[in-house]
């Protein structure tokens, strides 16, 4: 399936990383167990798997950024051991992230030559150093004027500059993590060629990517993670699309998602048009042109991959992304204009995002607090705040859902994420929306508290909300929804009936397959 | 309320805590720490009482007379700073008040039922400019501040001519004549209660209980924790985060402004050289009551106890002749030890 340039590595290629038996915990949770991942000399070697299946942990240990709890790594036959990113950095390894790592608002030159400037007692020699700097970039077929600040680049530039500088640095493991994600079609053809380029040069390339196509365009091998487990690792030509979907998904369907009657009445919510920018000049959009409706009763399953913008969707209807967003849309018939979340809470609309720490609680206040933050008016007239009702409701709600807390004066940061996570619903509760829109409300909680999460899903639409509800666990999804919309690249890309299509069905179309039937 | 489910009890039950594990959690909280701290001051007054002065009453009057205009510009630096802000402005903001005020009360002759209002929507006026700023551009607070220092300090020396206003009049014949110092100054700069506490410090007290009203009452103050604590967070549930800076800040120069017209009066003029490094007080005091400048935490009782630390801490050093630069000196160190307990603490 290679068809960029260069032979395929045969078996006898050199070895250049070994990584064995490389286990790793967070709390209780064990995010890799007893994974192998090899990588020879100018081979490229893609690791797929879903949305928490372990990739950016390996990856972040790799890196050196994260220490694994057990398994060893080697580079070209021996062990090595590191302790920080500068180590792993200094064994060879460079890892691009979606994020770049340069400073935009210095020259390409500096960027490259950082600490490294040619000269000799601190005085610069801006003629050496020009020319030095040219001859990196022309490692990854960069022609550009090395004094141009490093911001006035596009974005594939960047990423380009990037991997020049780990070369120039003499890096021969090079990880690409998702850097297809904000590049335009022919950007994605150009680091294509250089990525072909690099393996000529004899360095290795670990590839992650959530899409298909890229995945067949480059790979020489294929290693699928599931649940932290290594659970096929292949040449690509070895593995068919159909099989890899099969083991990306193979996942055994709990019984945490509860069955229940749909009942879907008249249009909640009527999205005509979303349009979100991408952060950052000549960036393509986050989200184009979704349109997308939910009745009364109904839940709308959103699922897309990293990247994909169904996040950035539900933050666009929630009035939470400002300027960035265009939307259109009418709640229960009305055209409201969603321009902040406060206005959006007003028109009925909630929103528990993916992250409950960074966006979803206050965590330095208590319970009590949390809970009544988004309908402090309510517990407020004339702006006195009325303890009694506050604690009163408070009470009420933990005890539906089930909150477990030693008290409700405690502070939301020492309770668990399950716990958390209820306090996030039990602040919108108290709002009493008409649309709920659900941005992975079961990540990292444990499985009693996901049933709990369901079962008020559940209550909510039979009182008439309309739901959308993303999740990374899609057979969950599949068992909740009345309908499911996949988006890839910032379109809606399919939809399905509930019941009617299977994990494999939702991750091609989210991989950018087409759809024949 | 009560369906009978066990877990119901288990959760409202929990609202009762018993008596052991409450004061468990009053030991290990801030409050406590900042009395541990005033405690331990007062131990060292009472061991160095400078020949029997620290236990006389009109040395506890004079503390907390001397401390009351920083304590004063620190319940307004609270609030910016459990947004997680700052604010430098508030020295100039007082200068700049009290050469208005001494500008309308003893030079046009406005009665104080107008003067003081219009200093305090001054001052106010300052702050929710840089609340506007802070809100609406993004700026860091340290910068807007910062300016807003620089430039109310040069409206303060505008306003004046570069003089202090005082009491003292050039007649037309170029001889120099005192206006009457006006009655608002002298109540002001009075004790009540039989000479047993300066009025001054009763503006401080009644500064502390609106504060605290505000901060623990009201909706506001809620609102001023949440975006403190996750500013994020705050927005996405519905908290006007741009308003409530905006009235931070105001409240802050609302304050400053208070000091302002108490220290007018103290001094009997309106120095535009006034209040320099009185913001830097004003945040020492904040800290070291044990309210954290990352934001989300703390509360005006700290900020009360802060003020008296540092006021005490003064008195005890002069009432003993300890020289300013070794004064200086031992409150660097006290603030740093003050920041590290608190920490231990997180």
């Amino acid at each position: 399936m290679t068809f960029m340039g260069g032979s395929p590595p045969s078996a006898s290629s050199p070895s250049l990383l070994r990584m064995s038996r490389i286990a790793k915990s967070f709390g209780p949770n064990r995010v890799l167990r007893e994974v192998d991942f090899e990588l020879k000399a100018g081979e490229v070697h893609v690791l797929a798997g879903e949305n928490g299946a372990g990739k950016s942990t390996l990856i972040r240990i790799l890196g050196g950024a994260l220490a694994a709890d057990n398994g060893m790594i080697a580079i070209e036959g021996g062990p090595v051991r590191f302790r920080r990113p500068r180590d792993a950095a200094d064994r060879g390894i460079a890892v691009i992230h979606q994020e770049l790592s340069l400073v935009g608002s210095m020259s390409i030159a500096d960027n490259l030559l950082l600490g490294r400037e040619p000269g000799r007692l601190g005085w610069v020699d801006r003629a050496a150093r020009a020319a030095r700097a040219r001859g990196v970039l022309e490692r990854v077929g960069l022609r550009l004027d090395p004094d141009e600040p490093v911001s006035a680049l596009p974005i594939s530039s960047q990423q380009l500059v990037e991997i020049a500088k780990a070369l120039s640095l003499g890096a021969r493991i090079i990880v690409m993590d998702e850097p297809t994600s904000a590049l335009s079609e022919p950007e994605v053809r150009r680091l294509f060629a250089r990525i072909a380029d690099l393996k000529a040069q004899g360095c290795g390339i670990i590839y992650i990517t959530h899409r298909l196509e890229e995945i067949y365009a480059l790979a020489d091998r294929i290693t699928v993670l599931r649940d932290g487990r290594v659970v096929a690792s292949r040449p690509a030509g070895e593995l068919p699309v159909g099989e890899l979907v099969r083991l990306m998904v193979g996942r055994s369907i709990g019984d945490q998602a509860p069955r229940r009657a749909a009942a879907a009445g008249t249009v909640r919510l009527d999205l005509r048009r979303c349009r979100v920018r991408g952060e950052g000049a000549g960036r393509r959009p986050i989200v184009e042109d979704a349109a997308l409706q939910v009745r009364s009763g109904e839940i709308l399953g959103l699922v897309g991959l990293e990247g994909s913008g169904v996040s950035e969707l539900l933050w666009a209807m929630f009035g939470a992304l400002g300027k960035r967003a265009e939307v259109e849309m009418e709640i229960d018939g009305q055209t409201r204009r969603m321009s902040s979340p406060r206005a959006a809470i007003a028109a009925g609309i909630a929103l528990v995002t993916n992250d409950r720490r960074r966006s979803g609680l206050v965590l330095s206040m208590d319970v009590v607090e949390n809970a009544t933050l988004a309908a402090l008016p309510r517990f407020s007239p004339l702006g006195r705040l009325r303890r009694r009702e506050e604690i009163e409701h408070t009470a009420r709600t933990a005890g539906q859902l089930n909150l477990r807390c030693a008290s409700l004066r405690q502070r939301v940061a020492t309770l668990s994420g399950g716990n958390q996570q209820k306090v996030v619903l039990a602040k919108w509760m108290a709002t009493h929306p008409r649309v709920l829109l659900l941005d992975d409300p079961t990540r990292g909680v444990d499985v009693g508290a996901k049933h709990e999460i369901y079962l008020l899903m559940n209550e909510w639409s039979r009182q008439g909300c309309g739901i959308i509800l993303s999740s990374s666990e899609w057979p969950e999804l599949l068992q909740v929804s009345d309908r499911i919309m996949v988006m890839h690249r910032g379109r809606v890309a399919a939809s399905f009936r509930g019941g009617q299509a299977t994990a494999a069905d939702l991750l091609r179309a989210a991989m950018g397959h087409a759809i024949h039937e | 309320m009560n369906d009978g489910r066990p877990d119901q009890h288990e959760s409202i039950g929990a609202l009762e805590r018993s008596a052991a594990s409450r004061l468990r959690a009053f030991l290990s909280s801030p409050s406590a720490t900042a009395l541990l701290a005033l405690g331990l001051v007062l131990a060292i007054g009472v061991a160095f009482s400078g020949d029997g002065a620290f236990h006389k009453w009109a040395t506890h009057r004079d503390a907390l007379r001397q401390a009351s205009v920083y304590g004063i510009l620190a319940c307004g630096m609270t609030f910016v700073i459990i947004t997680a802000g700052i604010d430098l402005s508030v020295g100039s903001v007082l200068a700049l008040v009290a050469v208005m005020f001494s500008t309308l009360s003893i030079h046009e002759a406005w009665p104080p039922w107008l003067a003081v209002p219009a200093c305090l929507a001054l001052g106010g006026a300052c702050g929710a400019a840089s609340g506007l700023v802070v809100a609406k551009w993004r700026i860091q607070p340290f910068i807007v501040t910062l300016a807003m220092m620089v430039f109310a300090r040069g409206l303060a020396k505008t306003l004046s001519g570069g003089m202090k206003v005082s009491t003292a009049v050039q007649l037309p014949d170029g001889s120099w004549t005192a206006a009457p110092v006006p009655g608002i100054f002298r109540l002001i700069d009075s004790r009540l209660l039989g000479d047993n506490i300066s009025v001054v410090s009763l503006v401080f007290l009644a500064c502390i209980a609106l504060s605290w009203v505000i901060l623990s009452r009201l909706r506001w103050g809620r609102y001023l924790y949440a975006i403190g604590g996750n500013e994020e967070a705050a927005r996405l549930s519905g908290v006007p985060v741009a308003a409530m800076k905006v009235m931070a800040y105001a409240l802050a120069g609302v304050f400053a402004a208070v000091a302002g017209l108490c220290q007018a009066a103290q001094e009997q003029q309106g120095d535009p050289e006034a209040g320099l490094g009185y913001e830097l007080t004003a945040i020492a005091i904040v800290v070291i009551g044990g309210t954290s400048l990352m934001g989300g935490r703390g509360g005006i009782g700290l900020t009360l106890l802060g003020t008296l630390i540092i006021g005490y801490l003064d008195k005890i050093l002069s009432v003993n002749a300890v020289p300013e630069a070794s004064r200086l000196m031992l409150t660097g160190v006290i603030i740093i030890a003050a920041v590290l307990v608190q920490r231990r603490k997180d």
